[in-house]
């Protein structure tokens, strides 16, 4: 709600797409897109500009616009950059934009409301703002009807009430217990339930967001040069997707392709194969491109040596040269396949959409969205520090700070209802 | 102080804790006020316990001290005994505490009031506001009950539980505020008259014991604490011989006694309509609510140096008074002790404060003020503060200058208000440092540093006040300035300071987030060159407490500064005060009915209404620019 803070947020449609917009409004907007791509274009005019984080690594090459204020679509400086449009791309780009300081990710309607602020878009446009507050209810309703019988809605209810307790509790400690109404802690009770109430979000949080069923699992194929990545692309989508040499080195970018197995979402993804000898400026853009991906994998094929894939919790060792004589097979692969041929495939089909049914939501569950999941994180740091916190004041800070993430799922009250909890349960008072 | 004026900018209507701070802020900031009384003896006087301060209390009272209020003088002047509660935990929730004598409260602000300019004091029985006409509900005076007339352009109602009070014990009915004194009937018609929304609140006392008959002998006493703070910051030292308090405890036998009344109980029987508080309950209600408990303890306060009477705090009740005698005898140390006058309970009429503005005005009835138990609240503090607030309101009013920048992040005052009128009360209200939520800055050790330039920028601090907080700050500045100096872990632990080697090196002040470091062994390490030229070294201790506190909790404070930045921007949207919720499409009932009740005057106080939705407040933002352009068409 702060004009101080500089916001931005992913403004094209969900990626993978061929570009992706990330749009960036408020005083620091142009510093943090110099800081990103170096020195800024002319206002108004695109070019083309390397990303990088803070610490040189590269992000995207990507096109820079700036609008400098206050005749902006916000009223405020404002940039916008056009990434390639893989969701790995996205991502990193936002966690670069938001670790520097003061730009924070945009609140739903955020853009709309610092452009009605500033005059900059009239009533009829800014009543887009109230259908939020319709699309907050009908989340509520849809969860209510859809998502488990409001599983979702019910669980936090559940966490709000036992951080009000906990609340309550130190602040029955702080308030009262110098008059003998409130007994002392003994053996740090408090700080034990708020780790459990911890572990119990965190548990949640581990779960599949919701974003996956809507967007794709992330399969990536991964593995070093010429070992058939692309091949086994084109073969699972039956088309060419992706361009197929003997040349090491041919596919240098991230290869998005979104298909459907079994009426599960997918999204392929074909990386630059991984060596560490290239000279190819490009090619080495392509290998980091790649590691980033197998990062953000939900599920990864590694069709290298046996043993030698990079760590990940969903690996699939795939032999993908089965047909090939020349060809030194896998020991132990899980799946024995030729792209060429077709062999194989369906078992590698299967057992995606197997291990597919693990990682999303179970049925009798609810998701949570990437709003949700980042409040839910807050609460779930605040807990952990307010489990370690010495100082009674410290921890009841800590609690303060996770109330205002449930607060902010579920509208604001928690202090008054802290205090319902906090006469309900001592007995205080002279 | 003199008789005979006719015409005041201001009259205050109640010579309680909140009429007299009303009156003198008011008077101090250059209003012409009057101060109307049913007797002038009875201004200042303590109606229940005799003790000012406490948690979250203490804190109320420093801030008022700090806008150069009557309350923490008094309670020095009368401190028969001081105690800082939660004196182990961290400095933000300790809470000063005194007893007081009462004649020498009530004598003190006999004193203040007197050498207040601008302020005369008038006997009489307020009986009826005049407005302006029929249809102009403004104010323009008072009529009292001789029948003379005084004219005024604002009047601040300080008039505590007045209206309606109803008195229990046991199966007796009493009508009146205290015990010997009338309802002002008439003026309590005409303010039901006005259509003002109110409701029914309850509050308790214990009965009085007789010290001569307690046998002190048999009880753990507890004597004041050592030290000498003080509840002013411009008090010097302690004035008053220190007495002692002392402790016993319900048992099982006085718990059988009690629920033996039970059925005599105005309480338990249905007599008593009204909400009581939650954090201040009868004992009868103690031992209902929570069976389990074997006993509660029990302060015995003495109420003055030259009284015998004893204040048993923790037994407020309107048992019989046959079953008080009983209980009171059940308890160790009190097997003989006479009883000189019994507990009652009070039930009284309360307008719900959702009705008021942040200055404590009625909305709708221009020159109409409300502070202290008449909109809710309970206890001394909270009312010497919204007496404050009121007084400060009606004065900015008739001077025509802005009324002080007080927000939840400065001061627990304003998080009062803000409660108050934003959410209305279900029980009479009490300050909680709970309710703060940047109660890490809201220390009651640096309430000066808070409030005191916003008291001065308001014109409502004496010369001495303001001579007094300008020594003050300039120690601040200087020693924050020494502290600037870098040191590594390295020099500290040669000093003696505890801290890990591999700490690296920062400015002093930056190591007092550390709990093992203390200011005072800072300031013995060696600083090289950055010992800055003149430098006195006189810090006082309580600045040096002070800023001690400061960098204990500096992470967390700037953590909170985005928090704050927040309040801050919503702060300058204003919402009309006739704004129409209903028409808003999406608001839920519940939302619309709170909003339409409390009638937020910004962005940020809608948002802190019970169960606004992020995005309902973005909606509410949007209609309420459609309603400005709409009016400037």
């Amino acid at each position: 709600m702060d004009n101080a803070d500089t916001i931005f947020a992913l403004s094209s449609g969900a990626p993978p797409a061929a570009i992706a917009v990330i749009r960036i409004s408020g005083c620091d907007a142009l510093n943090a897109a110099r800081t990103l791509c170096g020195a800024l274009p002319e206002p108004r005019r695109a070019s083309l500009r390397r990303l990088k984080r803070t610490d040189g690594s590269v992000l995207d090459d990507a096109l820079v616009i700036t609008f400098p204020g206050p005749i902006t679509a916000t009223g405020e400086d404002l940039a916008e950059l056009h990434l390639h449009g893989g969701r790995a791309v996205v991502r990193s780009v936002e966690a670069a934009l938001a670790a520097l300081p003061r730009l924070r990710r945009a609140e739903p309607g955020e853009f709309t409301r610092r452009a009605f602020l500033n005059n900059r878009i009239d009533l009829n446009e800014a009543e887009g703002l109230a259908d939020l507050l319709s699309a907050e209810t009908e989340w509520q309703r849809r969860s209510a009807v859809q998502m488990a019988g409001g599983a979702f809605s019910k669980a936090v209810e559940q966490w709000r009430e036992e951080l009000l307790l906990l609340s309550a509790g130190v602040e029955a400690l702080l308030d009262f217990s110098d008059e003998d109404d409130v007994p002392p802690d003994k053996n740090n009770k408090i700080s034990d339930s708020c780790t459990s109430l911890h572990d119990v979000i965190q548990q949640h949080l581990a779960f599949p967001s919701v974003q996956k069923l809507r967007d794709g699992l992330r399969v990536v194929i991964a593995g070093p040069p010429n070992s058939g990545k692309s091949t086994l692309l084109n073969a699972l989508v039956a088309k060419e997707a992706a361009i197929v040499s003997d040349i090491a080195g041919t596919t240098r970018d991230l290869i998005d392709v979104p298909v459907a197995f079994d009426g599960i979402p997918f999204v392929l993804t074909d990386t630059a194969g991984l060596r560490d000898d290239t000279d190819d400026v490009i090619e080495g853009v392509g290998i980091q491109k790649a590691e980033s991906a197998i990062g953000d994998a939900d599920i990864l094929l590694w069709l290298g040596v046996e043993g030698e894939a990079p760590q990940h919790p969903n690996c699939i060792e795939i032999e993908a040269k089965d047909d090939d004589p020349d060809h030194v097979v896998k020991s132990d692969a899980a799946l024995r396949l030729s792209a060429k041929t077709s062999a194989g495939l369906a078992e590698l089909i299967q057992r995606l959409t197997k291990t597919a049914h693990g990682l999303l939501p179970p049925p009798d569950s609810f998701a949570i969205n990437a709003r949700q999941s980042a409040l839910l994180s807050d609460v779930v740091r605040s807990l952990s520090l307010a489990a370690k916190a010495t100082d009674l004041l410290i921890m009841a800070e800590e609690l303060r700070q996770a109330r205002l993430g449930l607060d902010a799922l579920t509208g604001r009250a928690s202090t008054e209802d802290m205090l319902d909890a906090l006469f309900g349960r001592f007995c205080i008072g002279k | 102080m003199s008789l005979g004026a006719h015409s005041f900018d201001i009259l205050v209507i109640g010579g309680g804790h909140a009429g007299v701070e009303a009156a003198a802020v008011a008077a101090r900031m250059g209003a012409n006020v009057g101060l109307v009384s049913f007797s002038r003896d009875t201004i200042g006087a303590m109606s229940c316990n005799p003790a000012i301060g406490g948690l979250g209390k203490g804190h109320l009272v420093r801030e008022v001290d700090a806008f150069d209020g009557l309350i923490a003088r008094a309670a020095d002047h009368a401190a028969i005994h001081y105690r800082m509660l939660n004196a182990s935990k961290g400095a933000a929730v300790q809470g000063p505490r005194i007893q007081a004598d009462r004649r020498l409260f009530k004598e003190s602000i006999h004193r203040q009031l007197a050498v207040t300019p601008n302020l005369s004091v008038i006997e009489g029985e307020a009986a009826a506001l005049r407005f302006a006409s029929a249809t102009d509900q403004r104010v323009v005076g008072l009529e009292l009950s001789d029948g003379s007339l005084i004219a005024a352009k604002a009047v601040i109602l300080a008039t505590g539980t007045f209206l309606g009070g109803t008195l229990f014990r046991g199966e007796e009915r009493l009508t009146g505020g205290r015990i010997g004194e009338n309802s002002a009937l008439k003026l309590a018609e005409q303010i039901r008259g006005a259509g003002l929304p109110m409701a029914r609140l309850k509050t308790g006392t214990p009965p009085r014991l007789d010290g001569r008959t307690i046998d002190w002998s048999m009880l753990e006493v507890q004597p004041s604490d050592d030290g000498d703070w003080t509840m002013s910051s411009m008090t010097e030292r302690r004035y008053v011989p220190q007495l002692f308090c002392a402790m016993t405890r319900t048992n099982t036998q006085t718990h059988d006694i009690i629920r033996s009344g039970l059925d005599r109980s105005p309480l338990f029987g249905g007599a008593i309509q009204g909400q009581g508080p939650r954090y201040c309950p009868s004992i009868e209600d103690k031992i209902f609510r929570f069976a389990d408990r074997e006993g509660h303890q029990v302060f015995l306060e003495p109420e003055g140096l030259d009284s015998h009477l004893i204040y048993p705090n923790g037994i407020s009740t309107s048992l019989p008074v046959d079953i008080q005698l009983a209980m009171v005898r059940s308890m160790s140390g009190l097997a003989n002790v006479e009883m000189v006058v019994p507990g009652y309970a009070v039930e009284y009429d309360y307008i719900d404060p959702r009705a008021l503005d942040r200055t404590l005005a009625v909305r709708g009835i221009e020159g109409l003020y409300c502070a202290g138990q008449i909109n809710g609240t309970t206890g001394y503090e909270e009312a010497a503060a919204q007496g404050l607030v009121a007084g400060m309101g009606a004065a900015c009013a008739a001077l025509n200058k802005p009324f002080p920048a007080i927000d939840r992040s400065n001061s627990y005052i304003a998080v009062m208000v803000d409660d108050l009128i934003l959410h209305g009360v279900t029980e009479p209200y009490r300050m909680l440092t709970a309710r703060a939520e940047y109660r890490l800055r809201l220390r009651a050790d640096n309430a000066a540093t808070r409030l005191t330039p916003l008291a001065l920028a308001a014109s409502a601090v004496s010369p001495d006040r303001e001579r007094h907080f300008s020594e003050k700050s300039a120690q601040k500045r200087s020693l924050r300035a020494a502290l600037d100096a870098p040191v590594t872990a390295d020099t500290l632990i040669q000093s003696g300071v505890d801290v890990k080697r591999d700490a690296g090196k920062m400015a002093l002040f930056d190591w007092l987030r550390f709990p093992t470091v203390d200011l005072q062994s800072l300031l013995n390490v060696p600083r090289g060159t950055l010992v800055m030229e003149g430098e006195t070294r006189n810090w006082s201790a309580d600045v040096v407490a002070e800023v001690e506190q400061d960098g204990r909790y500096a992470p967390y404070l700037d953590r909170q500064a985005a928090e704050i930045r927040d309040l801050a921007a919503n702060e300058q949207i204003s919402l009309p005060v006739d704004f129409d919720y209903h028409s808003i499409a999406g608001l839920s009932n519940e939302m619309v009915e709170r909003l339409d009740a409390a009638r937020p005057d910004t962005l940020a106080a809608a948002g802190r209404v019970r169960g606004i939705t992020p995005a309902a407040l973005a909606t509410i933002l949007v209609h309420a620019k459609r309603a400005a352009l709409r009016r400037a068409a």
